[in-house]
């Protein structure tokens, strides 16, 4: 079977659960039950390979280009944690089902659980490091969705948000650590970098490298001083406390460590760093667990007391260690688990977790509880069971292990931890289960149903069968995964029994024993001199420091977003000042060699007004009307420049525009202040002025230098081929609808999307605030006759032959001035013209196309023209041409681009149509004085019997 | 005749720039309109000047200005009409909907309105 599908499979099969549950409670857990146990087949299957020492490859490419591809890989490892995963997942599932209330949405909940499997299981399987970050932040993702699951929780909530933010900002230092580890092996793929230890620890990048992924790895294993969130996260349902925060995620940490354990053990960093920090989350985490009340959070404190062992046993960095690390992950797994299920339900029956309000337990669950005292026993670390196996190899190996010269520290310490773990095991059982029964139970215990205790019993007969037999049971498991973590080395000679002698790790153990006791039965005043300390309330600390975070960026963004758009623009302009300066000065230039033009009077004198009409135009500009007028007379000079620069089609383009534009901005002002009131500060426009000065002044000098000095021009090539393959004289038109036909089609969307948002804003005005405004507005009076006779009748005679001149410039646009964009805009003013003179409802009447319709027989016609090419098999938009004879009117020329242009044509005219008849369409709302509805037309038939109003107010028919 | 259209384009540049800095709506859509032409001009200007030799293609033609910036500018005409006419709309739309044309502070925090009223 392809291991593919081992993390895809829970991944998909995810959207069952929520589906299933229409069906049944039992049926939803089945449903999620199966992919779960198809998986764990899957892995069966391929179990063997594993074990003949192969490793399992499937790789599919995803991007190649950045190193991410999607490739699996299987080993002793890999394969030791997917089982973990998938089979106490599995056990989960059927627990789960036995423990949520009938009130709790299941299908939820198995959803989120079979996310997180699929996800957990692809961090243990990737090759690629990239995709192991992928399945990394899925893995916080999901914990986050799971950990939040009683949404109306607070506690859940900030367990949730605090998970996420502590881990999801773990796995954002560890992709940075895994980018980084990349650049050094130069590969991204796992077999890869692990063939590569020696040149990864040489290399000065291995420090910050290293530093990173141990962030990444400490967040997520709850590694001090990121210990805090796991306590946080037990506001999940017990069975995700059993398995995200003790059996599967937070190894994920641990995993990683010896995932990479080839490539960054063994050096003095590593060594010092991760023993250290394993050793000091080992006994703080004993430390509280002694003092917790609530039995979950006494199995979450213990959890990262383990995870600290587990770690330490890491950091040491020999390969004994590591067998060590590689039996007690199994172990921890195996009694924490069940323990948590247990905890589970001493809550479901006795109604409390809470160890002050129980105990003699024993007598009314006798199953259940005989189950969980085997658990804490293994916790404890007692003999006969496996967790004492590997609490004694831990501590044969510390033994060996001098701290920074110092032989005592490390042993010293890990003896209190396991004393710790001795002292607060006993609590737990003794408190919970042994003792008198009592008579004040929330509610009333008995043995539970056999779901909840089926998965814990499962889980404790490992529990013994290892501790009792340990080569037999767990010795292939072991050394396979702890093959695949050393990568490559020997493994150690070790062996795995119950009796080793008279080893000093036995008499640290019994100290272990006989201080555990001791200290349990000290803890009472104990814990009144812990209280008098004053300890660091972690939470506190990191809601004080994400109330800083938001505040600061609350700060930011008052300073940035001052919603004040000349502050914008000033800032946009001084940094393209800045920086076109920058480059400027340091940049070296030619000197500038190409010849003047000479300066002829007609020229002069434009360039004089011009001036003389921006400057009037900067001073005046509070007249609003005046500045409009001004301004259009600039765009007229702007024209004849084109003209005289032998660019007739921008000089035909650029005064047509101006007459729609002014018209565009007449209707406006309608609406709009007539005036500008004076700004005060002088200092602020005098500002303004300098900033306007330096950028007008660099532009002239860029455009100056640039004209002065010769240039190659790309253009020779259009030149050349315009006539002879693109059939046309007219170079600029050529370009437009066949060199870069592309570029126009663009274009035209781009003013189709410019109409219509233009439609869609201010036909939404005339409702809410804008419509009442709009109602207000008192027009003047100026308007007596809105539709003057003489300019009703010059339009409509005016109308054919404008209609004419654009049917001709559009025609000869391939070969003279002219074209799809100018003849659209000619067309566009013969129809404006009517609208102004016989009012936007009387044109609109006659129009038989309306302005949607035309935008979009533009852009289809333009993309059909583009598409018809593909049919000959050529690219997008490639056009031909060929020469037609008709008789009258002879032979002439027909180009595929004509019916470009045509496309091009409609969309123009759409665009201008519709933008201003909109405007208009608004401006008349604002007209409260009646305007006739059908001004001076002669009435070629007699009213209907039932005559309609003759004027409407202010709105449309 | 360069320093004309050099200093042309400066001086419409800059009246534009010192427009858009203003605190209205109008005098920051003729700063575009303003900004445009310069750029527009600058942009044709990339191609060198040339005096009566117009892009078309003629037997007797020596020499022809060069029509791709032509072509760009032609068409960077039409856009800028269309955003031109945006902004004139999103300016008018903000007037209408708050009853200022102020652009140089947010958005003013008007009382909830009174319920819907029909206008005739």
């Amino acid at each position: 079977m392809n291991i593919l599908l081992l993390p895809i499979l829970p991944l998909l099969a995810a959207i069952f659960p929520p589906l299933a549950i229409r069906s049944g409670r039992t049926f939803c857990a089945v449903a999620a039950a199966l992919p779960a146990a198809a998986a764990l087949l899957i892995l069966a299957a391929a179990a063997p390979a594993v074990y003949r020492g192969e490793t399992v490859r499937a790789t599919y490419e995803w991007l190649p280009q950045v190193g991410l591809s999607f490739s699996l890989f299987l080993d002793g490892l890999g394969f030791f944690f997917a089982a973990m995963i998938l089979g106490i997942g599995l056990l989960i599932v059927i627990y789960s089902r036995y423990y949520l209330s009938p009130k709790d949405p299941m299908g939820r909940f198995y959803a989120y659980l079979l996310l997180f499997q699929g996800a957990m299981v692809g961090v243990v399987v990737s090759d690629n490091i990239l995709l192991l970050a992928v399945f990394w932040e899925l893995t916080s993702l999901s914990s986050f969705l799971l950990i939040g699951y009683w949404r109306d929780l607070p506690e859940g909530r900030q367990g949730a948000r605090m998970a996420l933010v502590v881990t999801g900002g773990g796995g954002l230092l560890l992709l940075a650590g895994l980018l980084l580890l990349g650049q050094i092996a130069g590969s991204y793929e796992l077999t890869e970098i692990l063939q590569r230890g020696d040149m990864i620890k040489a290399s000065p990048l291995y420090l910050p490298m290293l530093l990173l992924v141990l962030g990444g790895a400490f967040t997520k294993s709850a590694q001090f001083p990121f210990h805090f969130w796991l306590p946080h996260a037990m506001a999940a349902p017990t069975p995700v406390s059993a398995y995200l925060h003790s059996a599967t995620m937070v190894k994920a940490g641990v995993f990683l460590m010896a995932r990479l354990w080839p490539v960054l053990a063994g050096t003095e960093a590593w060594f010092l760093i991760v023993s250290m920090v394993g050793l000091i989350t080992m006994l703080v985490g004993a430390w509280i667990a002694l003092f917790k009340d609530d039995l979950k959070a006494i199995l979450a404190y213990s959890t990262v007391s383990h995870l600290g062992l587990m770690t330490m046993l890491l950091g040491l960095g020999t390969p004994m260690a590591a067998v060590v690390a590689v039996f007690h992950i199994l172990n921890h797994a195996t009694f924490k688990a069940a323990l948590f299920m247990s905890a589970g339900i001493v809550d479901h029956e006795a109604g409390t977790r809470d160890v002050r309000r129980l105990g003699g337990l024993l007598h009314l669950m006798p199953i259940s509880a005989t189950l969980a005292l085997v658990a804490a026993g293994s916790m404890a670390g007692l003999p006969l069971l496996n967790g004492f196996l590997s609490k004694e190899m831990m501590l044969e190996e510390v033994v060996h292990t001098p701290y920074a010269g110092n032989p005592w520290i490390m042993p010293i310490l890990a003896t209190v931890g396991a004393l710790l773990s001795v002292a607060y095991s006993a609590r737990l059982a003794i408190e919970t289960y042994l003792g008198p029964v009592r008579t004040d139970y929330p509610r009333h215990p008995h043995e539970p149903p056999v779901g909840l205790w089926l998965p814990v019993a499962v889980l404790v007969v490992p529990v013994i069968a290892i501790g009792v037999l340990p080569a037999l049971i767990a010795g292939p498991v072991v050394e396979r995964t702890a093959l695949a973590v050393i990568g490559g080395q020997t493994l150690p000679s070790y062996y795995l029994a119950l009796w080793h002698g008279f080893t000093p790790a036995l008499m640290m153990s019994i100290v272990a024993f006989i201080g555990g006791a001791a200290l349990l039965a000290a803890s009472k005043p104990l814990d009144r001199l812990r209280l008098i300390v004053p300890r660091p309330e972690a939470k506190r600390i990191f809601d004080r420091a994400l109330d800083g975070a938001s505040r600061g960026a609350r700060i930011l963004v008052a300073a940035l977003h001052t919603e004040s758009l000349p502050r914008y623009f000033a800032t946009i302009v001084v940094a393209i000042i800045v920086v076109g300066g920058t480059g400027f000065m340091t940049g070296s230039h030619a000197q500038g060699t190409r010849a003047s033009l000479p300066v002829n009077g007609p020229a002069l004198v434009i360039w004089a007004t011009l001036l003389a009409t921006s400057l009037a135009v900067v001073v005046l500009h509070p007249n609003r009307l005046l500045t409009l007028i001004l301004t259009s007379l600039v765009g007229l000079g702007v024209s004849i420049a084109f003209i005289q620069f032998s660019a007739p089609d921008l000089a035909l383009t650029q005064i047509s525009v101006e007459v729609v534009m002014t018209i565009l901005l007449l209707l406006a002002l309608n609406l709009l202040p007539r005036t500008t009131p004076r700004e005060t500060g002088w200092l602020r426009r005098a500002w303004d002025g300098v900033i306007a000065c330096v950028g007008g002044l660099g532009l002239a000098g860029v455009a100056y230098a640039l004209m002065t000095r010769e240039f190659q021009s790309i253009s020779q090539y259009h030149l050349a081929q315009s006539k002879p393959g693109g059939g046309g004289t007219n170079v600029v038109n050529v370009i437009l609808v066949d060199f870069r036909g592309f570029d126009t089609f663009g274009e035209i969307i781009v003013l189709c999307i410019a109409a219509l948002a233009i439609y869609a804003l201010l036909d939404s005005s005339l409702r809410g605030a804008a419509a009442r405004r709009l109602a207000e507005m008192r027009q003047g009076e100026e308007a007596a006759d809105a539709h003057p006779l003489m300019l009703v009748v010059m339009t409509r005679v005016l109308l054919p032959l404008a209609m004419t001149v654009g049917a001709f410039i559009f025609l000869r646009g391939h070969n003279q001035p002219g074209g799809g964009f100018i003849a659209g805009l000619v067309i566009a003013i013969a129809l404006l013209m009517q609208a102004m003179a016989s009012g936007y409802v009387w044109t609109a009447e006659r129009l038989r196309l309306n302005a949607h319709t035309m935008l979009g027989i533009g852009v289809l016609l333009a993309g059909l023209t583009g598409l018809g090419s593909l049919l000959f098999g050529r690219p997008f938009l490639t056009s031909t041409f060929g020469y037609v004879h008709l008789p009258v009117i002879g032979e002439f020329e027909l180009a595929s681009a004509m019916a470009f242009d045509t496309g091009v044509f409609f969309a123009v005219v759409g665009t201008v149509l519709l933008s201003l008849a909109q405007i208009a369409r608004v401006s008349a709302r604002a007209e409260r004085k009646p305007v006739p509805a059908g001004p001076s037309d002669i009435q070629l038939r007699r009213p209907a019997a039932v005559a309609p109003p003759a004027t409407v107010h202010g709105k449309e028919p | 005749m360069e320093f004309l259209v050099a200093s042309a384009i400066g001086v419409l540049s800059a009246a534009g720039i010192y427009l858009i800095l203003r605190g209205r709506s109008f005098p920051v859509i003729i700063g575009m309109t303003f900004l445009s032409y310069g750029v527009n001009v600058f942009l044709f200007a990339m191609g060198r000047l040339a005096i009566d030799r117009p892009p078309i293609i003629t037997s007797d033609a020596a020499d022809y200005a060069d029509p791709l910036p032509q072509a760009l500018v032609l068409t960077a005409i039409v856009i800028s009409f269309g955003m031109t006419a945006l902004i004139v709309v999103l300016a008018l739309r903000g007037f209408l909907e708050t009853g200022s044309d102020r652009v140089d502070e947010g958005i003013p925090k008007l009382p909830e309105p009174a319920e819907e009223r029909l206008t005739s």
